[in-house]
Formats: structure tokens, C-alpha cells, sequence
């Protein structure tokens, strides 16, 4: 038996489909553009589509906003992490600024959420962007290490210094009146989010950001700041960080310390290894499936973390490569055993 | 004599008690192609690091166009026109060759200057990338251009770290031995292409082992051993010169 397992082996070949929708012939029939639109239209359609699905319970309809925010968070990882090469454990850090700095703006100055989202967003991620800056020279474990420090120590600032509502946090902030806008502009969000982010990472300052990623001494000897790119990369990235924090803040009408919570720098990443990395998507897909799964298990009670951890590992051990990334080489290639 | 365009004046980089430059002055003038050689280890890679600003150097100056440039980063230093290969090639190897080109054509100088012969300012960067790459040897019918550049061979890695320069419309391009590693017709064919960048006012700085082919090429060489100038001059003077003899034929005898 061994000798013939020596003399066969597992080839994978590109679907004649996918070839051709590589090229112009993508537009050539309604099948090629089926198959490039397919995957996207199930996304977006079954997305839009949940808010009405789960109408009649408003529990699930709450942990589908979940989903939203944790995959906002997670796209905010896969970004920094796989595509500019920067991991970064301080996903809490963004979501807190964020939360923070709109929470302000709509309590100090009475902005509605309308200007205080995109503002606490925008201002948020300026401040995230210039904290984050002199940590950028710094490669792998150190930046990851260094960026999981500054939730932990906001936590302690906010604590310590009775600053920003110590303790206590903000109350009182506005909400947004109809549960229906409050959905849609989540989801809407997080599909221009995603979508916009990978037609951008596929033009050509977007290259020039993968490329940082792939060789930065090359991009120097290209004349292009790696320093000014990564800058640029984390303003993007603590942009999704930012807004998600800055809506659950309007959503939940308060916002406290434990928007710096180490979950929120964990669970993105968690998702984003199980959805799978690099293509933004799989964020999604890893959240879509890890938040709901996390709140099925409330039924095991005190052994949820046990049952959890165990899912975990073992996504890890047979689809280390991603849920999302298994799927797309399923869906673009064909296995069949080849003699040697 | 014109003004130099290029100047080393006494430069220095000491790895703690290592001198791996040991204060070397040249001058690079218009149309030049100057060569630099010397045994492994004599400095020549370091020195190169020093002027295109991947290294601080120790101790003295580098000027370009009369303008002090010592310890300037990288990428500005590359914005001024002063372009580099690596000996060990650095391409993108998950890009497709000519999206390699796309880079720096993003870069601020290929925009202010509007890349490859000034076409290509908006939108064709594509296209700007395929050019330079036929100049180079990269014909378009034959698909090279658009594999993966982790996938090509040595010789064609070489000719796209030349692109990455030429797609900054560089005043001058440091080549860190480009002839090394690559089979004789490979190097035939490399010739003619540096002898076309020299006809368009191009300088070329090279490094390089294979004195040879260097010579066909270079109108000046300056030799180097253990981090100091032994010489320079006109390729003929400097390989009769008895310490480059010493430090080459030393090493090749006891290489053989």
C-alpha cells in the first residue's frame, strides 16, 4: 500500500471557469459573470436580508449588530496584519477612541449621532494614527506587544485620573430612534467598508501598500517613505477600528472602560484566523461565525469557555489556512490524484 | 573639468572596532561610468549603503548637485535621482513582474516627473511598467512580464531591479553586482542594455567582481581592500596596479 500512495499524488487544477473569467471572456455569458458575482451577491444579500430573517427575535437581531462591529474590528486586523504587515493587538485601543471621542462629541458639544459618528471616527482615528506613530519603526513581537499596551493603560489613565467620566463612563448619549436605520447603516457600512477597502488595496497606491508588507527595503529604494505608507495604513485601519466603537457607543446610549476591553483586541483576531487572512472577507466570514457561536454556548454555562476554546482549536488544526480561503480554493479548483 | 555631480569626500562607516570604510573620497562626473572593485569584504557594498542612505555613515560627506546629503533617509535620497540595485535581488515576489514597475512609478518623483519619458502621468502605470520591461528584455508576446516574479529566473530578476530605478527616471543608477550570478550569455546580453542607459546620460556606478565584463564597460575604476582606496584611474592602470594585484590574485589563488 505504501508503495502506491508513492506513486500517486494530489494535483489541483484551476476550474476552466475560472481561467476564463480571469480575462475578458469574464463578460462573455451570464455564466462567468454568475460565477465572479455569485460569492459576493451571497454575502451581500444574505446580509441585508438578516435584520428581516430575524425580525421577530430582537436577541438575534442585537448579536447580528455584534457580528458587524466584531467584523469591523476584524477587517481592522487582517488589514494591518496581512496585508501591511503590522500586527497589531490593540484592536480595543481604535474601538475605544472611537467610542470615546464620539461619546464627547455628542455629550460636550450635542452633535447628533449623524455628525458625531463620522467626526469621532475621523478625529478618532487622527489620534489613534499619531499615538500609534512613534511605535511604526518597530517590527513583529515588539509592535505587537507595544500596541497591546495601549488599551490596557487607557483603561488605567481613565481609572486612575478620574478623567472622562472615571469610572462611570458616559450616559445618556443619543440613540438612533428607529431600529431599522440603526441595522442598515451598520451593514451598509460594513459592505462599502470591506468593499471599498479591497478595490482600493487593488489600485495602485493600495500596491504600494502590499508592497511594504512583501519587501520595505525595496519600497525605500523606490523612493517611497515606509514610514509616510505605514501612517497612512493605520489611519485606514484604526478608521474601521474607530467607527465601530463610535456606533455601538450611539447604539448602547453609554459607553464606559470596557471599551478598551482586551476581548475586542482578541476576538477580531480570533475571527479573522478562522475566517481566514488577507482577504478582508474572510474577517467577515470568521465573525459572522464566531460571535453567534459565542452566544449559543451561553448554554453550557460555566464550561462556555471550555467548549469555545475547543471549537477554536480545532479550526485551527484542520482549516488552519481559513475557512474563507478552504472555500475559495474549493470554489476555483478541482483536485484529482495524478500518477507520478 | 565640469562640476561633479556626485561627491564622497572622506567617508567612514566603523562597525564598532570594524572599519568597513576607511575614508574614501571620489568623484563622479557627467557621463561616467565608474566602476568599483575589490576582493569580498573590502567595503564595496557598505560603501554603497552609506551614499544611498540605507546606512549612516561614521564620518564624512556625501554631496549631490553640491547639496550635502550625508544620512538623508533612503527615500529621499532615491527622490533626488540617485537609484540603487541590491546584490541580493529584491523584487515583490508575489507580484507579476511588471506590477514590480508599478511601485515606483507611484513613487513622488515618477509623479512629478511623469515617469518613463515623461509619458504615463495618470492612470497607465501598467502600460509605463510594460514599456520599461520591453526596453529591458521583457517582450510582452512572450507572457514573461506578467508572471509572478518569484517565478523568474536570475537574469531576468537582475534586469527588474535595474526597472525599479529606470521607473524613477534616475540621474544615477548604483548597480551592486549585477553580473554576478548570471551565465555568460546572460551577461552578453546585459551589456548592450547598460551601454544604452550610458547614451542616455545615465551615470552608472558599478560594483562588480567580473573585472572583465566590467572593463568593457567602465571608463574609470577605483579599487578597494579592507575599507580603504588603493586606487583609482582608468580601468588599464588600476588591474596593473600592485596592490589590486596582490588583493585579487591572493584571493583567486587561494581560491583555485
Amino acid at each position: 500500500m505504501a508503495r502506491s500512495k508513492a506513486t500517486r499524488r494530489r494535483e489541483r487544477i484551476d476550474r476552466g471557469i475560472k481561467v476564463r473569467s480571469e480575462t475578458i471572456y469574464a463578460i462573455s455569458s451570464m455564466e462567468e459573470i454568475g460565477y465572479l458575482v455569485a460569492p459576493k451577491l451571497l454575502l451581500i444579500l444574505g446580509l441585508l436580508c438578516a435584520p428581516l430573517i430575524l425580525h421577530s427575535s430582537p436577541y438575534w437581531n442585537r448579536v447580528l449588530l455584534s457580528v458587524c462591529i466584531f467584523a469591523l474590528l476584524a477587517i481592522s486586523f487582517d488589514f494591518l496584519a496581512n496585508v501591511v504587515g503590522l500586527v497589531c493587538l490593540g484592536g480595543a485601543f481604535f474601538y475605544g477612541v472611537g467610542a470615546y471621542g464620539t461619546a464627547l462629541l455628542n455629550t460636550g458639544l450635542g452633535l447628533t449621532p449623524i455628525v458625531s459618528i463620522p467626526l469621532g471616527t475621523l478625529l478618532g482615528a487622527a489620534a489613534c494614527t499619531a499615538l500609534i506613530y512613534p511605535c511604526l519603526p518597530l517590527r513583529g513581537i515588539y509592535f505587537a506587544i507595544v500596541t497591546l499596551m495601549y488599551p490596557l493603560l487607557m483603561t488605567r489613565i481613565i481609572e486612575a485620573g478620574d478623567i472622562l467620566g472615571g469610572t462611570e463612563g458616559f450616559r445618556g448619549i443619543d440613540g438612533f430612534g428607529s431600529p431599522f436605520v440603526e441595522q442598515y447603516v451598520l451593514i451598509a457600512a460594513l459592505l462599502l467598508g470591506m468593499f471599498g477597502l479591497r478595490r482600493f488595496l487593488a489600485e495602485d497606491q493600495g500596491l504600494v501598500i502590499r508592497a511594504v508588507k512583501e519587501n520595505d527595503q525595496a519600497v525605500r529604494a523606490s523612493g517611497i517613505s515606509v514610514a509616510w505608507t505605514k501612517t497612512k495604513a493605520v489611519f485606514i485601519a484604526s478608521m474601521f477600528g474607530c467607527f465601530a466603537g463610535a456606533y455601538y457607543t450611539h447604539m448602547y446610549r453609554s459607553v464606559g472602560i470596557s471599551a478598551f476591553a482586551l476581548d475586542l483586541s482578541i476576538m477580531p483576531i480570533a475571527a479573522t484566523v478562522i475566517g481566514g487572512g488577507g482577504s478582508l472577507a474572510g474577517a467577515v466570514v470568521g465573525s459572522l461565525l464566531l460571535v453567534p457561536l459565542s452566544e449559543i454556548l451561553r448554554d453550557f454555562g460555566t464550561l462556555r469557555i471550555v467548549a469555545y476554546a475547543l471549537i477554536l482549536t480545532g479550526f485551527i488544526v484542520f482549516k488552519s489556512e481559513g475557512l474563507l480561503n478552504y472555500a475559495t480554493r474549493k470554489y476555483e479548483q478541482f483536485e484529482r490524484w495524478a500518477e507520478l | 573639468m565640469s562640476e561633479p555631480v556626485l561627491e564622497i569626500r572622506d567617508l567612514s562607516m566603523h562597525f564598532g572596532g570594524v572599519r568597513a570604510v576607511d575614508r574614501v573620497s571620489f568623484e563622479i562626473r557627467e557621463g561616467d561610468v565608474f566602476g568599483i572593485i575589490g576582493p569580498n569584504g573590502s567595503g564595496k557594498t557598505t560603501l554603497i549603503n552609506c551614499i544611498t542612505g540605507f546606512l549612516r555613515p561614521t564620518r564624512g560627506r556625501v554631496v549631490f548637485n553640491g547639496k550635502d546629503i550625508t544620512g538623508m533617509d533612503p527615500h529621499r535620497i532615491a527622490s533626488l535621482g540617485i537609484t540603487r540595485t541590491f546584490q541580493i535581488m529584491r523584487p515583490y515576489y508575489s507580484l507579476p513582474a511588471y506590477k514590480n514597475l508599478v511601485i515606483p512609478l507611484c513613487a513622488p518623483r515618477s509623479r512629478r516627473l511623469g515617469g518613463w519619458r515623461g509619458g504615463g502621468r495618470h492612470g497607465d502605470r501598467d502600460t509605463v511598467a510594460l514599456d520599461i520591461l520591453e526596453e529591458l528584455g521583457f517582450e510582452r508576446e512572450s507572457r514573461v512580464p506578467f508572471k509572478a516574479a518569484g517565478t523568474l529566473p536570475t537574469g531576468y530578476l537582475k534586469r527588474l531591479e535595474l526597472g525599479r530605478c529606470l521607473a524613477l527616471r534616475p540621474r544615477i543608477i548604483i548597480c551592486d553586482e549585477v553580473f554576478s550570478g548570471l551565465s555568460a550569455s546572460e551577461i552578453a546580453s546585459l551589456v548592450p542594455l547598460l551601454e544604452k542607459l550610458h547614451e542616455q546620460a545615465i551615470i552608472l556606478i558599478m560594483i562588480e567582481h567580473r573585472l572583465r565584463e566590467l572593463f568593457r564597460v567602465a571608463s574609470r575604476v577605483m579599487a578597494l581592500s579592507y575599507g580603504e582606496k588603493i586606487v583609482e584611474g582608468d580601468p588599464e592602470t588600476v588591474i596593473e596596479h600592485p596592490r589590486v594585484k596582490d588583493a585579487y590574485l591572493g584571493s583567486m589563488e587561494a581560491a583555485t
